[in-house]
């Protein structure tokens, strides 16, 4: 939802960014505010995914100039852990499998270090498999999934819902989804849409990286932002997403050149 | 033509400093029943000649060309003299679940004193050879020293001067809930000491049997970096699994940071019977275990499961020889290394599928983790198969903390040290986990996180 005196939580300016030495990103701006829903589209390669690994903070993706403000502040020499606590959120395209370390535990663990650096009481075994059992609700997921390693054996649709319980156990200021919708049917993707849609608040912003205008059916964007070659080239509305389903990414080159 | 006294030495292949060890080894007094000493006698003389026909191994000899053992003959190790160890040192490292069922050896010899064996149920023994019935020790001599890999030279010198043998035998169709304690302390003594443990576990048919074999010294249940004089642990067990019997066997060594450690494990299994160990290595300045499983018997199931942890400039060595010959055999062995500092691990895991071995599932995976650049890990899983109607898989990976992994669990806003320790941790616990004392899974999994943690200082 778009009102205008809302806070700025991220400001990015002139982003650039290399992987291995070669730019991926090429001067990106964004702005978001609390309680706006952004989607960002564009082909494979344009730098979508790049993006959000640079939010997050991955040490393999060089920052080579511009900066990220997150609620003015400037975080690009935050460690990822460090973002994280405050309130940055990635939901990945691959989720990692864990094995090994249980999810509940590494639920707990989570929440509870975010639980410290707000200087909250951190819960006990017991207390948290309570709220964790509430939190399942929201991505209508089986309890039977937290005794298993992190995301082993998981389905895609079953590693993507528990990308979302994560999401409302940390309560995020902003969350930015990878792909989440992608090669999700249509039962999973409703779920998943539906987790999102419960936990986007006034007080906090989304990011949908996706493909796919489908998703934007079951999450509706404020904006829509389309990349190519490492920057954004072009904002609007959600009707952007439909004409970019209708038209495909050809009429761009077009109107980006001309 | 004159010849060398070194060259003649070289030509009758003996070997001064083994020749050494053996005299040391054969003056060792035995503590066994006057019956069966016609018995003993043969079994040193017999072990002896295989001695001296042999030579300490060097990195020349293929299965030793990783582990270098030449600090070791540096060293001249001798009997240790009798000593006390009070109850209190024996504190530390009792198991809650085996607290009455708990046999101490020290220095290899039986003190029933630090023992406490009244938890046992009836229809199985744990003591030494000497406590052991008459009639029980005429069969039990039937057992020593005769399975096929008794020759080997460490395992032949433990028989020329074991001081004492420990014996677990569970009889036919007993079923021991209780976990059996088999501790082995160390007291080192000024003079590095020649260290012989010796013992049998018998499952007679249809019986089972969970042991926890411990090796620690007894100056503290965490010994691994402690200075102690160096001593020479070289241990024998020889299990026996008879018709349908079951043992789960937790081998846990801990030596001292001064401590050499080379220990077998021998296992002879009969038909349908079921094998478990998990082996763990924390400790040692360097350690080789040679784990060997003979099957006698069709449909014999077999599983594998160890955990080296090594800092500092440790060396561990695990040796495994699965010797199958019949049909139907399931084996599986998980064997899982951590190497720090400029630590060294060595795997070699043999399995052996014949012709007579139809029908067999075999895996093997060893895994290791190095955290850091100067740690090093030799692997060679090796699976010789002849028979052509088998499922049997072998595999090796050698890595570090997976990055990826690392940025997860940072994304979500847990520390990069605590993301390492829950990753080390998981490491370990897919071994750990297998143990069937929740006590002694708990403790080791401290330890891990303990022996790791420096990383980050």
């Amino acid at each position: 939802m778009i009102n205008p005196n809302s806070n700025v939580i991220l400001s990015v300016k002139n982003l650039t960014a290399n992987v291995d030495g070669t730019p991926i990103l090429k001067g990106l701006n964004l702005e978001v505010k609390a309680g706006e829903i952004h989607a960002i589209m564009g082909r494979n390669g344009s730098g979508k995914s790049t993006f959000s690994k640079v939010l997050a903070g991955h040490p393999d993706y060089e920052v080579t100039g511009g900066e990220i403000l997150y609620y003015g502040e400037n975080i690009l020499d935050l460690e990822p852990d460090e973002r994280a606590l405050k309130g940055i959120f990635l939901a990945f395209q691959y989720p990692l499998e864990i094995p090994g370390v249980s999810n509940l535990d590494f639920l707990r663990v989570a929440y509870n270090s975010r639980q410290k650096a707000l200087g909250l009481a951190e819960l006990d075994t017991f207390d948290f498999e309570d709220l964790v059992i509430e939190k399942l609700g929201v991505v209508q997921m089986d309890a039977k999934f937290l005794d298993r390693s992190v995301n082993e054996g998981f389905s895609g649709g079953e590693k993507k819902r528990n990308e979302i319980l994560q999401m409302a156990l940390l309560e995020p200021k902003v969350a930015i989804l990878d792909e989440t919708d992608s090669g999700l049917d249509i039962d999973a993707l409703r779920i998943v849409a539906g987790g999102v849609n419960q936990l986007a608040n006034a007080d906090n912003a989304t990011i949908l990286i996706t493909h796919y205008q489908r998703l934007l059916d079951y999450i509706e964007p404020d904006y829509v932002h389309v990349m190519q070659a490492g920057q954004i080239v072009m904002s609007g509305g959600k009707e952007l997403a439909l004409k970019l389903e209708a038209e495909g990414y050809e009429f761009l080159e077009a109107e980006v050149t001309a | 033509m004159v010849v060398s006294a070194d060259l003649l030495n070289a030509m009758l292949q003996t070997d001064a400093y083994l020749s050494d060890l053996l005299k040391q080894s054969q003056t060792q007094t035995i503590r066994v029943r006057s019956e069966i000493s016609g018995w003993l006698q043969e079994l040193r003389q017999k072990a002896a000649y295989e001695v001296a026909h042999q030579q300490l191994p060097t990195r020349r000899d293929e299965e030793w060309q990783f582990t270098d053992l030449r600090e070791l003959k540096a060293i001249a190790f001798q009997n240790p003299p009798a000593v006390n160890v009070d109850r209190e040192t024996l504190a530390s490292f009792t198991l809650p679940e085996a607290r009455h069922s708990q046999v101490v050896f020290v220095n290899g010899v039986f003190a029933p004193e630090l023992s406490d064996l009244t938890g046992l149920p009836p229809g199985v023994f744990v003591g030494n050879l000497m406590g052991l019935p008459l009639e029980a020790n005429y069969d039990a001599i039937k057992y020593i020293a005769h399975q096929d890999d008794a020759t080997e030279v460490f395992t032949a010198l433990n028989s020329t001067g074991f001081p004492d043998v420990a014996v677990i035998w569970a009889e036919t169709n007993v079923t021991v809930e209780m976990p059996i304690h088999l501790l082995w302390l160390t007291v080192p003594t000024p003079n590095p000491a020649l260290i012989q443990p010796r013992g049998l576990v018998i499952a007679d048919p249809g019986s089972s049997l969970t042991v926890i074999e411990q090796y620690g010294v007894a100056i503290a249940a965490c010994a691994d970096f402690t200075n102690t004089p160096p001593y020479l642990n070289n241990a024998v067990l020889e299990v026996f699994t008879r018709d349908n019997a079951r043992v789960n066997h937790t081998r846990y060594q801990r030596e001292s940071g001064s401590g050499f450690h080379i220990g077998k494990t021998v296992v002879v299994q009969d038909r349908d019977s079921h094998y478990t160990t998990q082996s763990i290595n924390f400790g040692a300045k360097l350690s080789r275990h040679h784990l060997n499983i003979w099957q006698k018997g069709p449909n014999t199931e077999t599983y594998l499961n160890g955990l080296t942890l090594v800092d500092h400039a440790q060396v561990s060595d695990t040796h495994s020889l699965i010797a199958l010959n019949h049909s139907h055999g399931i084996t599986d062995q998980l064997h899982k290394c951590i190497v720090d500092a400029q630590a060294h691990a060595i795997f070699s895991g043999k399995v052996f599928v014949p012709q007579a071995a139809q029908q067999t599932q075999a895996a093997q995976l060893n895994r290791n983790l190095l955290l850091s650049p100067q740690a090093r890990v030799n692997t060679q899983p090796q699976l010789q198969i002849t028979a052509d109607n088998v499922k049997c898989t072998h595999g090796a990976t050698v890595s570090q903390i997976d990055a990826d992994e690392l940025f997860y669990l940072q994304s979500r806003g847990i520390n990069a040290e605590q993301a390492r320790d829950l990753l080390l941790d998981a490491f370990a616990a897919e071994v750990l986990d297998r143990i069937p004392l929740p006590s002694l899974r708990q403790r080791l999994s401290q330890c891990v996180a303990c022996r790791t943690e420096e990383l980050f200082v």
